[in-house]
């Protein structure tokens, strides 16, 4: 389980390389969204990937089985959750670049000038 | 267990909240500069409390740590807590009298409360996960403050800036990731245990260097930096200015944290040979870039990057001087790097254009800001009695203490080249002919206002050089307890036993409802 699931993060990180790597605007920025997927699921496997109970205390306080360990999936979460952020807000940016700039071709709004 | 080092995060929080609801321009001001008022208080008070008595924690919501949220302030992140503190009115009250109204309208000051939280909470929080989260909400205000007004050159910018701190946000949650799996806990003081009570065989170091290049990124150190001169050559001055003291410095931070408490298994390497070259690379290629430059703001962007060098020596050093160089460094800059960004502002509002080559003759016409600058960017090179002197004396003493002759003579080199690049500065846009044209007049009040922030700022920076027997004093005592660490681990843990394993140990949690009686 644990190798098929290193075997996805490479995958996924490996598409949003290559994605980020590409000259288009929308592209890149894909990528860069890929990558934090990637990683995420990377983070799920920090915990261990095996089969066990949910982590839900029983009345008296103690666990009836062995348990999952819940902390990485809480980080997944607000990774996510900033990771939804990040990809709007490079959205917006990107559209209001391509607006302005007239272009999403990535190399074309290389450069230091001044306007 | 301390409320009041929660303060600098929430106080800002709430402010930023309530900015999004009150979007009349008085009450915008005199909202955020009511609250960054009371944050200096509070900071003030903070520090005041940790040098007497000793390490200050805040567990939200009473979770015992390793596993609530845990807010730690010790010598060094109150005393960056302050210098924030400082900075950030001055930035404030820069901003009522230099940003185009339409750049008010839009968040600017919710924007930058936000900021403040992920700065202030950077420097605060004890678990690493929660540095991702407050480094990013940091990000997600510096994305929005850069891109303000809508450029062309400002959007084209901040987006390299956002996409490159993405890339390098997604190796933070990694090395989280690779940490959790090894140790099994997030929270950097029951780190520090286990860390020192297992020998991880190397592991450590390689999530140390993932480490290294996260806050290598944030912090612009070579070869990491290509995305900061340009980001804020495009921003708004004002902001900027806070950006060039404080955000860059955050990095640094979290290098300092993690390199004194995590991750000092091979100091050999990790230290002396990987961030010691880095350290002086960064010095050597910040100054080259910046001699090179004829535009104000440009100028000073490249400055940060050098100065950053300077930090690195201090941390790549690892003698209780050179951190304490590094602390003192750090707080010089924040005050000092800030101001050196007001008086671009400032002469910017004047000319009309931050390139120095149409600007000349300001001594003349304006003489006011010249003599501020003068007294700002001598604290930059490092004349005594100003600030930056003792910083740079105390790290260039610390190399040569270690033996390190090289990166001693780098760093004094490298000082007489922000000389040579403060003095073209203040050649081109101060000296000669009047050039350009002037917008506002020196005895307008407008003029007047934008004097003061500069002002607070260079006396700042005098009376830290004036004092630097204390401020000395205070960061060899911040460089102990960073080095010692045990200081550290036992008033976060404290009564907690620390090194249990975390899933044994989250079992037997009691929630804290059960412990009231």
């Amino acid at each position: 389980m644990e190798l098929l699931l290193a075997t996805t993060v490479a995958v996924v990180v490996g598409a949003a390389v290559y994605l980020m790597l590409t000259r288009e605007l929308l592209r890149v920025i894909l990528g860069g969204v890929l990558l934090s997927y990637g990683i995420n699921l990377a983070l799920f496997m920090a915990g261990g990937v095996e089969k066990a109970a949910p982590p839900i205390l029983n009345s008296d306080g103690v666990p009836a089985q062995a348990m999952m360990d819940p902390v990485p999936q809480a980080l997944i979460l607000t990774a996510i959750v900033i990771g939804l952020g990040v990809f709007a807000l490079l959205l917006a940016l990107g559209y209001r670049t391509f607006e302005e700039h007239r272009t999403t071709d990535v190399a074309s709004l290389s450069g230091v000038e001044h306007e | 267990m301390s409320n009041l080092v929660a303060a600098p995060v929430v106080l800002p929080l709430i402010t930023g909240a309530l900015l999004l609801f009150f979007r009349r321009r008085t009450w915008q001001r005199t909202i955020s500069l009511v609250s960054v008022a009371a944050g200096l208080l509070a900071a003030g008070v903070l520090t005041a409390r940790v040098w007497s008595g000793g390490i200050q924690t805040f567990y939200a919501g009473n979770w015992p740590a390793p596993f609530g949220i845990t807010l730690v302030a010790d010598l060094t992140s109150a005393a960056f807590v302050a210098v924030t503190a400082v900075a950030a009115l001055a930035v404030l009250l820069f901003s009522f009298h230099s940003l185009e109204r339409r750049q008010e309208e839009h968040f600017y000051y919710a924007a930058f409360q936000f900021l403040l939280v992920g700065v202030n909470g950077s420097f605060l929080t004890g678990d690493i996960f929660n540095l991702f989260v407050f480094f990013e909400l940091m990000l997600m205000a510096s994305y929005l403050l850069i891109s303000l007004g809508g450029r062309p050159m400002q959007l084209r910018e901040t987006l390299k800036y956002a996409l490159i701190n993405n890339v390098s946000s997604g190796f933070f949650l990694l090395g989280v990731a690779g940490l959790y799996r090894t140790y099994g806990t997030l929270n950097m003081a029951d780190l520090a245990v286990r860390i020192s009570l297992s020998d991880s065989g190397g592991w450590l170091t390689v999530l140390g260097v993932i480490f290294l290049v996260v806050f290598g990124v944030k912090a612009a150190m070579v070869p990491l930096h290509v995305w900061l001169p340009e980001a804020y050559t495009a921003g708004p001055t004002a902001i900027v200015g806070f950006f060039g003291g404080v955000l860059s410095k955050v990095g640094v931070y979290a290098l300092l944290r993690t390199f004194t408490l995590l991750f000092v298994e091979d100091v050999g390497f990790t230290h002396h040979r990987l961030l010691l070259p880095l350290a002086l690379i960064t010095m050597v290629v910040g100054i080259i870039g910046a001699v090179a430059q004829t535009d104000f703001k440009r100028i000073l962007s490249y400055h940060i990057v050098s100065q950053i060098g300077y930090m690195l020596l201090g941390i790549a050093l690892y003698t209780p001087l050179a951190i304490a160089g590094t602390i003192v460094f750090v707080a010089h800059q924040m005050a000092v790097k800030t101001v050196l960004f007001l008086c671009a502002g400032a002469a910017e509002r004047v000319t009309g254009t931050t390139n120095l080559k149409r600007m000349g003759g300001l001594l003349t016409t304006h003489g006011a800001l010249g003599a501020l600058f003068l007294v700002a960017a001598l604290a930059l090179v490092g004349v005594p009695p100003l600030s930056g002197f003792f910083g740079k004396l105390t790290l260039v003493q610390a190399a040569l203490e270690a033996g390190r002759f090289g990166s001693g003579a780098t760093a004094l080199a490298v000082g007489l080249g922000t000389l040579f690049s403060m003095i073209k500065i203040f050649r081109l846009s101060f000296w000669g002919d009047v050039l350009g044209d002037r917008r506002i007049n020196k005895d307008s009040q407008e003029f007047q206002a934008l004097l003061v922030p500069i002002v607070v700022l260079v006396v700042f920076s005098a009376a830290m050089g004036a004092g630097a027997h204390y401020v000395l004093g205070y960061a060899l005592e911040a460089a102990q307890q960073l080095l010692d660490g045990q200081a550290y681990i036992q008033a976060v843990l404290g009564q907690f036993p620390p090194g249990g394993d975390t899933r044994a140990a989250t079992a037997a949690l009691v929630p804290p409802f059960a412990l009231e009686p």
